[in-house]
């Protein structure tokens, strides 16, 4: 019996150490580390790349144009035959525009939206909703360009009759609908994750169940909350293709959303796709937006970083 | 230490018993439940339950898991409701109301049947936002008043010298047995009727619990408390009544000391000495 017993540990112990010793699982033991650490190299080498690039270029577009008149200039007119000029101001007041509005649209609607989901919506509403918005959330910009071109502003001109084809309004509109789901799904996430004795201890108090989710829930989700919003900031700033449709190509240094319109993105497929020549003071330019663009968007994401942190309720 | 509890907790009997007649017919019920049946889906959860609870009474409830007792106290502030699947029938009658009938809202109700959980589960704000947040959604919006309300229950809750020096720091630095009074001192803020503790000290350590135990022989001057408890050792030092409930019925339901001295129901004796559960 004992022999038996013996005999049969020690022969599951063989073929441990028979495969143990097989050579190719030593080999990738070994080789593993090397080959996960390079994996990570190339995508931080590749960042550091874009972000040299992009200095190198932009660098070489100040030795043509100072940084004074790129920083403090109110006009843009690149392509001016002689004299042109290279104001950053007017496209940043475009951009801001479409941002501002997008979140205008997007903030209320979302955080409103993600309360419902959270609070009140049945566990089977929220499990048809939430993929349903991530659907939107994966529908290509371009498509959401034609949406704003051919439907939102035409719409919105017999509404307002002095709104030209090109403005600030519809696509600012529009990138809110995209960065809508975004913020939702998020705050929703973050919403949920506070736990439910809170919950439970604010209705044994007699609130309301609107009580318990403005004055208990949102205060415990906030931080979530505000860096899903900063997020998608990010993104509207970021966006092109929308912008590009729906925006115009005339930048501007003024607050008038019913006016055509030119953002930084949108400059840059402007330029990107027409035929300005390598080397020429307008092929930099569309590093020194890039640049800035990188800049706006790098604040963003270290302000989401900032106010999570920061506004933290620790539970 | 758990002596003196002891000797203390007698000393308040025989004072609580000189003071009021022992019949029960000169004490004011606060809860009558009549023919309760509680069902969770298809799982019949409580059991025609009759049961009458007094005023300024400290009332345990105890039993094995699963018994019920939980789910009968959530019952008596409707807080059972949140579980989608429940339906109740017979009446819980609270100060001549049946709390029961969908005319009366549960906002009302918990307003006035304070409760207090199995885990501290403080907000996760300052320590006097905590206690403020009863009296500021009833409409309290007062500074002074707040202050007011604020000390008052902290010091109900025997935790005023321990915090009120640091009143605006997180209620989430505090200890467990802290948190757990700060929550009792968050249900006192709105001045309520009757408090209900759900295995309040469960997840305390042995002096916390005992410190929440000689908080709820204070309070009882002033509240009626219904206390779940899975300690029977609790429940014979603090409760004036117990009610074992075993299955979602209540087996027996009498003073304490004859509860635990002359059981009428064998499965009560071998509840309390400890034979299942």
């Amino acid at each position: 019996m004992v022999s038996q017993k013996e005999n049969k540990t020690s022969s599951v112990q063989q073929l441990i150490a028979n495969s143990r010793n097989k050579k190719i699982k030593k080999i990738v033991e070994k080789a593993m580390p090397t080959l996960l650490f390079s994996a990570a190299l190339i995508s931080i080498l590749t960042t550091f790349g874009i972000v040299f690039t992009l200095i190198f270029e932009t660098f070489e577009f100040f030795k043509r144009v100072s940084i004074t008149d790129f920083l403090f200039g109110t006009q843009w007119l690149p392509f001016s035959g002689k004299e042109p000029l290279f104001g950053i101001l007017p496209l940043i007041a475009g951009t801001l525009k479409v941002t501002l509005i997008a979140v205008v649209v997007a903030v209320p609607f979302g955080i409103a939206s993600a309360i419902y989901l959270s609070e009140y919506a049945s566990e089977k509403i929220r499990r048809t909703v939430k993929p349903i918005l991530e659907v939107l959330a994966g529908v290509p910009t371009i498509v959401y360009g034609f949406f704003a071109l051919t439907f939102v502003t035409p719409m919105l001109q017999q509404i307002i009759p002095g709104l030209k084809l090109f403005n600030a309004l519809s696509p600012g509109i529009v990138v809110g609908i995209m960065i809508l789901p975004m913020i939702t799904s998020l705050s929703e996430d973050a919403m949920s994750s506070v736990p439910n004795s809170m919950r439970e201890g604010a209705l044994a108090l007699g609130a309301t169940k609107f009580e318990v989710a403005i004055k208990v829930v949102l205060p415990a989700a906030l931080s979530g909350i505000i860096s899903s919003v900063v997020l998608a900031i990010s993104r509207a700033i970021g966006e092109t293709m929308i912008v590009s449709l729906a925006g115009g190509s005339t930048p501007k240094f003024n607050l008038d959303v019913t006016d055509s319109i030119q953002t930084m993105t949108a400059y840059i497929v402007q330029v990107a796709t027409g035929d300005a020549g390598y080397g020429t003071t307008i092929y930099y330019s569309i590093y020194s937006v890039g640049f800035t663009l990188f800049i706006f968007t790098l604040v963003m994401n270290l302000l989401a970083q900032y106010i999570s942190k920061r506004f933290r309720e620790v539970y | 230490m758990v002596l003196g509890i002891k000797e203390e907790n007698s000393i308040v009997k025989s004072i609580h018993m000189a003071t009021k007649p022992s019949t029960d017919v000169a004490k004011k019920v606060v809860y009558d439940t009549r023919n309760l049946n509680l069902w969770y889906g298809d799982h019949h959860g409580l059991k025609d339950i009759n049961l009458s609870i007094y005023e300024n009474e400290v009332t345990a409830i105890i039993g094995p898991s699963g018994c019920g007792k939980s789910t009968y106290l959530k019952t008596l502030n409707r807080m059972v409701e949140l579980v989608p699947s429940v339906r109740t029938s017979g009446e819980i009658v609270y100060r001549e109301r049946n709390i029961l009938d969908k005319s009366y809202t549960v906002e009302e109700l918990r307003t006035r049947v304070g409760m207090v959980f199995q885990k501290p589960n403080p907000f996760p704000k300052s320590i006097y936002d905590n206690i403020a947040y009863g009296p500021r959604i009833h409409g309290i919006k007062n500074k002074k008043i707040l202050d007011e309300i604020v000390e008052k229950s902290l010091r109900g809750a025997a935790i005023w010298d321990e915090v009120k020096d640091r009143l605006n720091q997180n209620a989430y630095g505090l200890s467990g047995g802290q948190q757990q009074r700060i929550c009792i001192a968050r249900c006192l803020a709105i001045e309520p009727d009757v408090i209900l503790m759900d295995e309040p000290t469960s997840a305390l350590d042995p002096i916390s619990t005992l410190k929440v135990e000689e908080l709820v022989q204070e309070l009882k001057k002033d509240y009626s408390i219904i206390i779940v408890t899975h300690n029977m050792q609790q429940a014979a030092r603090i409760s004036d009544r117990t009610a074992f409930f075993l299955s979602g019925e209540v087996v027996e339901y009498d003073k304490t000391d004859v509860i635990f001295q002359t059981p009428a129901d064998q499965r009560t004796e071998d509840y309390i000495s400890g034979r299942f559960g």
